[in-house]
């Protein structure tokens, strides 16, 4: 397929991969932020190509794995209501809330939809204009232009029975988190491609020069991780910092104007608890005032922020990266993808998945990853 | 809103003339009858349907494989196939992974009150061809209707008979170390297609189901003469879980070349949009052959010279090693494991 297979190309990996060996000199400690990219490393073993010493830690960019709990029990209260249809993205189905799922609540009788655009949720409320039709509003800046969109639309043709749970998170906060907490290993991010084709590349660069860090935006095919890996760990051995663009095929620097604008219409920023990492400050969208009507939290009660049950599970430390899935040692025996403990083991984008699907529970639990 | 049920019809008028299905066609009086007699035996035109007995009697010498599926597949009508093709087609595939020659199918109808008669005939008119096209009888069956709700509109099974022709066992016990693994075919079409007929995708390219009856390039291969080992249809669960399923049970490892396994342009396309791996998507036309070693190269020939199997590759061979492990080589050489799909495949969020 164009624009893919020219991106998996082995032979090209090959001179990456020996171009690094050569490049390296000392120890280096890179994470990528997003969870698209933690599967592509794992399927395509690219961590297995890199010299040793140059080890690359999976970060938080799973938006299934980092909505809170809270907002999963919410999501299964509303569908459990007679007039509600609870629309969301396929994946979220799965995540455990605190008693159960959103599977299991449409296997109770609730009616809970797969869409595949929040403008498809929209159209479900014109079609049903008896129900109560709520959004699963989740994901990062990636998905929150379409959702921006969907909230815009039916304020602008006042569709009434439409609203939102919004639980939307922002990648920059997040990064400076993890630099911030004691005992960060972190010394260069591979930033979220498809996140900076939104955002643009610019609100990297204080995070960069604050801690000292490079960002490189990413793509997501081989060629293009290990092309980032190449260009952070250059910047690490040249002693630089600074934010460096490896996807310019898609991300332009200023990123896309308009879909900011419609975040920035529908939207506002507020403070987000991260499933397993914690509260920070400023790292979530919530609806703006005027669009406040078309919020679920209104029309069903305000999400009540509490503590998960603790387990054996080691997700919050997976997804800070201070863990990988391996060093679990419930992985692939008391927590496999049938029976998860926690949510890195649920999603398709969580690295407990990511490992479990391309590893094997046996061969990643005797040393799989770098 | 009053509903059927609930109305106790101990004597339902007979629906003579009605465009839709009605609760009287299962009431087991003349409104069936008329239905399978304007419908259904005129399709199939068999003196054993004909003979409108209570099971068909049948003359079958020799061991003989038998199996048995049900068919829920929504929606009904999809690029390149239907419910009644696939009901066909699924029975007789099963059949020829036993190494047989499909003979006879029974057919059973559950049908939604209120379900057009003209998607029932659309439907039966295609099981009759896929029956033709598979050289199978369809010989006897069964209508039931329920109650407007109570059904997705039609479910259909098919149960199969066939005479088994190949001279040594096929199936995962049989498959030997070094035995080479021959794909019939590029995969993922049916699952993708149906998927986009459903869900209403409006790809560019319509993708159209691989659907087909296999039984003739797998007989193909046991009158030559190939040392098939084992033989396996990649249905629900896809490539990925038929080649663990038979690992597992052989107790045997087995490799894989992804850069081997063809993928038509367009559902690579989908896939990468969904966050699918085409390994894990359903078929309806494809399988895999375990063959010995020296016949490999003599059996994709012998699968590429009809038209179902004419993309035939090399795609793996089994190792000794772990038990039930797979393992894939990638693109960039580097080999992963290949595992059954836990539970549904669910499009991810971006």
């Amino acid at each position: 397929m164009k624009f893919r297979d020219e991106y998996r190309d082995g032979a090209a990996a090959r001179r990456f991969a020996e171009a690094l060996r050569r490049l390296v000199t000392r120890p280096w400690t890179l994470m990528e932020v997003c969870g698209g990219q933690t599967h592509a490393i794992l399927r395509f073993g690219i961590d297995q190509l890199l010299p040793p010493g140059l080890t690359l830690l999976h970060g938080p960019g799973c938006p299934v794995c980092v909505t809170p709990v809270e907002y999963i029990d919410k999501a299964f209260e509303i569908a459990s209501r007679r007039q509600a249809i609870l629309c969301s993205f396929g994946d979220m189905l799965r995540v455990p809330g605190t008693h159960s799922d959103l599977l299991a609540a449409k296997s109770r009788g609730a009616d809970v939809r797969i869409v595949y655009s929040p403008l498809d949720a929209l159209a479900i409320a014109a079609s049903e204009p008896t129900r109560e039709v709520v959004f699963f509003a989740v994901g990062f800046e990636t998905t929150a232009p379409a959702n921006a969109m969907a909230a815009w639309r039916a304020k602008r043709d006042g569709v009434g029975n439409f609203s939102m749970l919004v639980s939307h998170v922002l990648v920059p906060p997040a990064m400076c988190a993890l630099l911030e907490a004691p005992g960060n290993r972190v010394q260069g991010f591979l930033a979220a491609g498809h996140v900076c084709t939104v955002m643009g590349i610019h609100e990297y660069e204080p995070i960069a020069a604050r801690h000292g860090v490079p960002i490189v935006v990413t793509g997501f095919e081989p060629l293009d991780i290990l092309e980032g890996i190449y260009m952070c760990a250059r910047q690490l051995e040249e002693g630089r910092a600074t934010v460096e663009n490896q996807y310019s095929r898609c991300v332009r620097p200023d990123g896309n104007p308009s879909a900011r604008e419609i975040m920035r219409e529908v939207f506002r920023v507020v403070p987000r608890r991260w499933r397993g990492i914690g509260d920070i400050p400023e790292s979530g969208l919530g609806l703006a005032q005027a669009y406040g009507d078309f919020d679920a939290e209104r029309r069903f009660g305000a999400v009540r922020a509490h503590d998960e049950a603790a387990n054996e599970c080691i997700s919050g430390l997976v997804l800070r990266g201070e863990r990988k899935p391996p060093d679990c040692p419930a992985f692939g025996t008391r927590c496999t993808p049938e029976r998860p403990l926690g949510v890195t083991m649920v999603s398709s984008e969580g690295a407990c998945a990511a490992y479990q699907r391309y590893r094997g529970a046996t061969r990643a639990a005797a040393g799989g990853g770098p | 809103m009053m509903r059927a049920d609930d109305f106790n019809l101990a004597c339902p008028a007979p629906a003579m003339e009605r465009e839709t299905v009605q609760l009287a066609h299962g009431g087991g009086g003349r409104a069936i009858k008329q239905l399978l007699d304007t419908i259904v035996r005129p399709a199939f035109s068999d003196p054993e349907l004909d003979r409108g007995h209570d099971g068909a009697v049948l003359d079958v010498s020799g061991p003989l494989a038998f199996t048995t599926d049900s068919y829920v597949v929504r929606p009904l009508f999809f690029p390149g196939g239907d419910i009644g093709s696939l009901a066909v087609n699924g029975t007789v595939n099963d059949l020829a992974m036993c190494g047989a020659r499909p003979l006879y199918l029974s057919v059973s109808f559950i049908l939604e009150e209120g379900l057009p008669i003209d998607t029932l005939r659309q439907v039966v008119a295609s099981m009759r061809d896929a029956a033709v096209a598979a050289r199978v009888r369809l010989v006897t069956g069964d209508t039931k209707v329920v109650d407007r709700g109570k059904a997705d509109a039609m479910f259909v099974n098919t149960a199969g008979i066939g005479r088994v022709v190949a001279p040594a066992p096929i199936g995962p016990s049989s498959v030997r170390p070094g035995d080479i693994v021959i794909l019939s075919g590029d995969i993922g079409r049916h699952g993708i297609a149906v998927m986009a007929a459903r869900e209403g995708f409006g790809f560019e390219t319509i993708i159209e189901s691989d659907c087909a009856p296999v039984a003739e390039p797998v007989l193909a291969l046991i009158e030559a003469g190939i040392a098939v080992r084992c033989l396996r249809d990649l249905t629900r669960g896809g490539l990925a879980s038929a080649v663990v399923e038979i690992a597992e049970t052989a107790g045997l490892a087995i490799t894989l070349d992804e850069a081997a396994i063809p993928v038509r342009e367009e559902v690579v396309a989908a896939c990468e949009l969904l966050g699918f791996d085409p390994l894990h998507v359903a078929n309806e036309g494809r399988f895999i052959a375990f063959v010995a070693p020296k016949d490999a190269d003599r059996a994709t020939a012998i699968l590429r010279g009809h038209a179902v199997s004419g993309e035939a590759m090399i795609v793996g061979r089994v190792e000794v090693g772990p038990p039930g492990q797979v393992s894939c080589r990638g693109a960039l050489g580097v080999m992963r494991v290949v595992d059954m799909l836990s539970g549904e495949q669910l499009p991810r969020i971006c």
